[in-house]
């Protein structure tokens, strides 16, 4: 708690700019410092990271505390030059967009760390969760499009490692695809990069990779140069998310990834996918973006129907879970190019849930397998009767997948596709009938492997522990209270969404943001004004039409 | 007053949270009363402010009460917000009112259930989420509710969730519902996209500014909703399967509350169904009228005691979308509460059938229950004639009002409307009719064999003649053996003789050579002798022996004529076995005929005989009794004689905003069209008795296959998903897996090189992986230095 004492007698100062960066140096050091414990001690390895990732937790919460709720500008900015003849520098910054990205993988590591354990090698397993939080943090952060390459790619490194050692069955073969086709892809966005500040940099004569400087700018290359540019970026960013049909290396790492691989792979990793269509999309390349948005509207819906039809006839649990991701990210992309206030506050606010849910359902089913070593649905069955308090809380994360109103899921899933409704009709509609698959594959699975009778090795299986139940409590707590009350949430990504769609009208020829103009408020008076209207008075019209009779 | 709106729905949510963290403590049955008493307050909550709506002037009774906002974003935004008015709050009476002693009801019923405390945290939360739902000041909110009692509903059918059977139906359910969210959210864009926000103080007032188009479109969508939820054609599929949870789940959610909420929705909305055009309305009317029939005669074919009542359910529920549709609002809602009070008392009471029945659901394994069951008997009756349209009890008034309505519906075909619910209230009193005959009166089947048990008895005695049979077979067997022993004696017998014999030969020719002086002589006279005695023994015994020879032949034939008659027995018996009793049965049908088997019944059986149905509980009587009342004199709310007696049309006034069609019969065709309904619910009953109490007519007539099985509606559901339906499902995955990860695949193997080498390289991976990067970053720095070189020029 020390540091974050010290923290806040920093945030006093007009720019706090140990702030942000603290949230990739903490976890750094902790892996350094982890890389100094010894190897045969692999609980202090553990100790050590849960305490480096809570307290980049805690700082995660602390920037939620000191951001500014009405400033859609981006927030802490921390700038130095680094490269400077290179016009590379390191630039941090937080807006509405990022910010509960941060706050969520600030969270979810810690969690990630507690409900899970490593099988062997504990030491370096740690190592390369601390490496990857610190790589996710950056991505998140950075304002710099070098800055944010190195981040983006940095994460690569410890999630291969962590599925190709800590992971299950053909893992080392779903780690070299992972591995392939996220460089591959990401390796174009390299070239992409360079070409928009060199062209841009000849334009305006400042070579800069200042994504700030560089969106206020993009409008002086040429539609072809944009075009391939925007390509590049989007190329990468859609094996990220992953959308159809680039996302098939998405259900074998899920599914060989150890559980908390797994958990900070759909809850964080995919999200910078998402995140970096709006940032380096959107933002960077509105008239493109605006241009080819039914594409990438397509490409989300098919994703929507396809993921969850797929989800639906999978065998591994695991599996099901991973290609269901693939359904809810193609919710995301659907808000996100549906370009209004809706559908890009809800994708954003979708970002945050898919990871509480998904992460949530991806640490229950790793207990799962932890007890009954098989994922298989077929072997399962009758769980409710053995371990009832883990069916309740798989009933309420499944409820909250299936965005059930009152849990998370729903209202930025409603949000997408109100927005969408407005900007994209037919995507929209077949959109929701995605609310129906979801429905289908999540409860056919849970009446395979929590109903019915309980028989063979599934008798024996344990119920929850009470640490078990402590670990996962703050992901079910968020659950509820995001579902109950999204609005200091939606309070705080709305200006900054509110000032994209702004910059993108600016931008975009005839761009309107298609959401119906705001109405006044009706109130009791308009009613009761509407009810006399109609000349029908109650009880008192009644009794001169008896009068009248008599 | 109406200040206290709030603590309605806060009530019983306070009693789920309670209930969530104490209710294993507090067990059976304290957990029971404290979500009765959750209830009981929203009920009491409900009063006060009803009180404080009628202290309002009518048109005045608007009340809007914000809590907090709940989502947010650009142009769009809604709180969480009450809505009072006399349509909410009549919604909320019965609900509260209904629900708490349903509640009470359940704490009885569920006695005993492992999961006990489980049940009322779901029967909490679904009160809640029914009174948001009617509630709620925006269409999101009504949402929320929605999908909460679906939720719930859902985790109730599946609440004994080892039968695959009722996790099935709970998930069928849930699924099903889903397809009619998918109206009512597009509903929701549509209304927001035309008029700017789902508030329903702003959908209300500024309904007339929709396009005729936009109202109709989104008509068609809140029928889609309305159509799962409620369960209309083609969406109703659910609801009979919705029978596998416990019976209070069904009277409270699947028959008074939750499936009336459909119809709920299109009321409160009813400014736009107004601006729509009529096609849409006759659509809501014609779906309803469709449902109604349809699900009657499925109705008379069913012999499950609580399929009977779901199909009921359906066939009431199209009647209350007939009265909307038509817009007879007023005779919707009227006949909605009476509904609610009929339907939940005939649920009730056949789980109090259930309860002291031994949990058979099977009407033709009842019958004569009354004399057992008396107060269940008498409130039953009571709700049967509620629902038949008996006069003067309260369906007759409700039910008569919308076909009332439908008469006067000229521009939807409202006489054709008309024709089909007089039909179906004929029915209606007819199937009902049946159920109590079948249920209360004639001789008690509970003590019948079944025919399960009646097969069982037969094998058994069948196999004590296959075992006598065996036996025989044993014994001829053994007779036979016995010959053969016999006769292999004779011939030991007779060598024994024939040596005898050779010896007196023998010592005959011995005494004859020999010198009768010798010493030896008489030595050899004595053997001779002694040999001469010997021949009449092996004589005798040969004889002996011939004789058992005799005697074991005749052993054979007796053992052999055994054997037949033992055949002869079993295929006698085969033959005399008789067929199972009847399936279709009426108070009439007599016992199947046990008294051959009588020693061979099953324990079942036995057990059976000493067990006696028996009254339930006071803690489900009293509801019956309750409900009773209500049931026989809900018409007191809306009385047709004068317009101050139209209690419950004035009340609804406000929230109609003049959208009740206005009514064009003459008094005389009122009184016509009341007595035609009266005498056809009549005669349906007398009719009824005649087949099933007097039996003179069979009941096949009646009891088609095709009724039974739901006019196969269902089946081919179940056949299309899950036959080319799976198969989709199954392309999709196989496409998946095949074409795109293959083609992922064969791009890997086309780059073989590559990929060769980096699977060859593997081990040394990480080593590639620093050079790989480190040659990026070189490539990096050389396109930094020509961009620089290129800015320079």
């Amino acid at each position: 708690m020390i540091p974050v004492a010290l923290l806040a007698a920093e945030s006093a100062a007009p720019a706090p700019f140990a702030l942000l960066p603290s949230l990739i140096a903490v976890p750094v050091l902790t892996a350094v410092f982890i890389a100094l414990l010894p190897a045969n001690r692999g609980d202090f390895a553990k100790a050590a990271a849960l305490v480096g990732s809570t307290i980049t937790g805690a700082i995660s919460l602390f920037v939620l505390a000191v951001f500014e709720k009405g400033d859609p500008g981006f927030q802490l900015v921390s700038q130095h030059s680094w490269v400077s003849s290179l016009g590379l520098s390191w630039i941090l910054g937080v807006d509405g967009i990022s910010l509960f990205l941060v706050v969520l993988t600030g969270i979810l590591f810690p969690i990630a760390i507690v409900t899970t354990e490593a099988h062997h090698e504990p030491k370096p397993y740690y190592l390369w969760l601390m490496l990857l939080m610190a790589g996710s943090m950056g991505a998140f952060l950075a304002l710099d499009l070098l800055l944010f390459f190195l981040f983006f790619e940095v994460v690569l490194v410890p999630m291969y490692f962590l599925i190709g050692g800590w992971g299950h069955g053909e893992r080392v073969k779903a780690a070299m695809k992972f591995f392939l086709y996220t460089m591959a892809a990401s390796a174009l966005m390299l070239v992409g990069i360079v070409s928009l500040a060199v062209l841009v940099g000849r334009e305006t004569g400042v070579p800069t990779f200042d994504v700030r400087v560089l969106a206020e700018n993009s409008d002086v290359l040429s539609h072809t140069a944009a075009l391939l540019i925007f390509l590049s970026f989007a190329t990468a960013f859609a094996v990220k998310v992953p959308l159809f049909p680039l996302h098939t290396w998405l259900p074998d790492a899920h599914t060989e990834a150890p559980t908390a691989g797994s958990v900070i792979l759909a809850g964080v990793m995919l999200k910078l996918g998402t995140y970096g269509f709006i940032r380096f999309g959107l933002y960077l390349l509105p008239e493109i973006a605006h241009e080819l948005a039914w594409i990438f509207l397509t490409l989300g819906v098919v994703g929507i129907v396809y993921g969850a039809a797929v989800a639906t006839m999978q065998k591994d649990l695991k599996r099901l879970v991973a290609y269901s991701s693939i359904a809810h990210l193609g919710f995301i992309v659907l808000g996100v190019f549906a370009m209004n206030a809706q559908g890009l506050t809800g994708a954003v606010l979708q970002m945050v849930n898919h990871g509480v849910s998904t992460g949530a359902l991806f640490i229950l089913v790793g207990w799962v397998y932890e007890r009954r070593h098989t994922r298989e649905i077929a072997l399962l069955g009758g769980l409710q009767g053995v371990a009832p308090i883990m069916a309740a809380v798989f009933t309420v994360v499944m409820l909250s997948s299936i965005g059930l109103p009152g849990l998370n899921g729903f209202v930025g899933e409603f949000l997408i596709l109100l927005g969408a409704f407005s900007s994209a009709r037919w995507w929209a509609v077949v959109g929701v009938s995605g609310v129906i698959l979801a429905a289908l594959y999540l409860l056919w699975a849970y009446q395979r492997v929590f109903h019915g009778p309980v028989s063979g090795d599934n008798e024996k299986m344990s119920d929850l522990k009470l640490s078990e139940m402590f670990g996962i409590a703050p992901l079910i707590a968020l659950i509820i209270a995001m579902g109950v009350y999204p609005k200091p949430i939606l309070d705080r990504i709305e200006p900054s969404v509110d000032a994209l769609v702004a910059h993108i009208g600016q931008r975009v020829d005839g761009f309107s943001e298609q959401e119906p103009e705001p109405v006044a408020p009706a109130g009791v008076d308009e009613l009761i004004a509407t009810a006399e209207a109609s000349g029908h008075g109650g009880e008192a019209e009644a009794q001169e039409a008896e009068e009248g009779a008599e | 007053m109406l200040e206290a709106a709030w603590l309605i729905p806060a009530f019983p949510l306070v009693g789920f949270v309670l209930l969530v963290a104490f209710g294993r403590r507090l067990g059976d049955p304290v957990a029971g009363w404290l979500a009765t008493l959750a209830s009981a307050g929203a009920f009491a909550s409900t009063l006060v402010v009803f009180v404080g709506l009628v202290g309002e002037e009518g048109e005045r009774r608007f009340f809007i009460q914000h809590l907090f906002s709940w989502v947010a974003a650009g142009s769009f935004s809604v709180d969480a917000g009450l809505l009072v008015d006399p349509l909410a709050v009549t919604m909320c009476l019965f609900i509260t009112g209904v629900g708490t002693l349903i509640h009470l009801y359940s704490i009885g019923y569920m006695h005993g259930d492992r999961n006990y405390s489980k049940f009322f945290v779901y029967l909490n939360l679904f009160v809640f989420s029914m009174l948001i739902l009617v509630l709620g000041d925006n269409m999101l909110l009504t949402f929320l509710g929605w999908e909460g009692v679906g939720a719930c509903s859902y985790l109730l059918i599946s609440f004994w969730f080892t039968s695959e059977a009722n996790a099935s139906a709970g998930k069928k359910a849930f699924v099903t519902n889903r397809v009619g969210d998918f109206g009512f959210m597009l509903a929701m864009f549509l209304l927001f996209h035309e008029i700017g926000s789902i508030r329903y103080a702003d959908i209300l007032t500024r309904a007339s500014t929709l396009s005729t188009f936009a109202a109709t479109l989104a008509v068609v969508l809140l029928l889609l909703a309305a159509a799962g939820k409620s369960a209309q054609l083609p969406l109703y599929v659910w609801l009979p399967d919705a029978m596998a949870g416990p019976t209070p789940v069904s009277a409270l959610i699947h028959a008074a509350t939750m499936v009336t909420s459909g119809v709920f929705l299109l009321t409160r909305l009813n400014p736009v169904l107004a601006e729509a055009d009529t096609w849409s309305r006759g659509l809501v009317a014609w779906i309803g009228a469709g449902t109604a029939l349809f699900a009657a005669t499925v109705a008379l074919a069913q012999n499950d005691i609580k399929k009977v009542l779901a199909y009921s359910t359906v066939s009431q529920l199209g009647y209350l979308f007939l009265a909307v549709g038509v817009g007879g609002y007023v005779a919707a809602i009227f006949h909605m509460v009476t509904h609610a009070f009929f339907k939940a008392l005939l649920f009730l009471g056949s789980g109090s059938v259930i309860h002291g029945m031994h949990d058979e659901q099977d009407m033709r394994r009842m019958g004569g229950l009354y004399k057992f069951m008396p107060l269940t008997g008498f409130t039953f009756i009571v709700g049967w004639l509620a629902i038949a349209g008996v006069f003067p009890f309260s369906g007759f008034w409700s039910k008569d009002e919308i076909l009332l309505y439908a008469w006067n519906a000229d521009e939807i075909g409202g006489k054709g409307l008309w024709v089909v619910g007089i039909v179906t209230a004929v029915l209606t009193a007819f199937y009902m009719t049946r159920q109590v005959i079948l249920t209360f009166f004639g001789r008690t089947r509970f003590y019948d064999a079944t025919g399960a048990e009646i097969t069982e008895a037969w094998s058994a005695r069948i196999d004590a003649v296959r075992q006598e049979m065996t036996a025989a077979e044993v014994a001829r067997d053994k007779a036979a053996e016995a010959v053969g022993k016999a006769t292999d004696d004779v011939a030991k017998r007779t060598e024994a003789l024939e040596a005898a014999r050779g010896e007196v030969r023998q010592a005959n020719a011995a005494v004859a050579t020999s010198n009768p002086a010798d010493d030896g002589h008489d030595k050899l006279v004595k053997a001779l002798d002694k040999a001469v005695k010997a021949v009449p023994k092996a004589e005798q015994a040969l004889a002996k022996a011939t004789d058992g020879v005799g005697t074991a032949e005749a052993g054979v034939l007796t053992a052999t004529d055994e054997l037949d008659a033992a055949v002869a027995r079993l295929d006698e018996l085969k033959a005399r076995q008789p067929a199972l009793p009847p399936l279709l049965v009426t108070a009439r049908t007599s016992a199947p005929d046990v008294s051959e088997v009588e020693d061979n019944l099953p324990e079942s059986y036995r057990h059976r005989q000493e067990y006696h149905p028996h009254e339930s509980p006071a803690t489900m009587t009293l509801p019956l009794m309750v409900l009773a009342v209500l049931a026989a004199l809900g018409g007191l709310l809306n009385l047709p004689f004068t317009s101050r007696l139209k209690v419950l049309e004035h009340w609804l006034e406000p929230s109609l905003f003049g959208h009740e069609a206005e009514l064009s019969a003459s008094a005389a065709t009122k009184w016509v069209l009341a007595a035609l309904a009266l005498g056809g619910a009549l005669g349906a009953i007398v009719f009824s008795f005649r087949v099933y109490l007097r039996g003179r007519m069979r009941p096949e007539t009646f009891e088609k296959p095709v009724f039974a099985h739901a006019w196969y509606v269902d089946d081919s559901y179940a056949d299309f998903f899950g036959g080319p339906g799976r198969k989709l499902f199954d392309l999709a995955a196989w496409f998946d897996r095949t074409i795109v990860d293959g083609a992922v695949r064969g791009t890997a193997t086309v780059l073989s090189g590559a990929g060769r080498y980096l699977r060859v390289a593997q081990p040394g991976f990480v080593r590639a992986y620093a050079t790989f990067i480190g040659f990026g970053t070189v490539l990096v720095m050389a396109w930094f230095l020509v961009g620089r070189l290129y800015l320079r020029q």
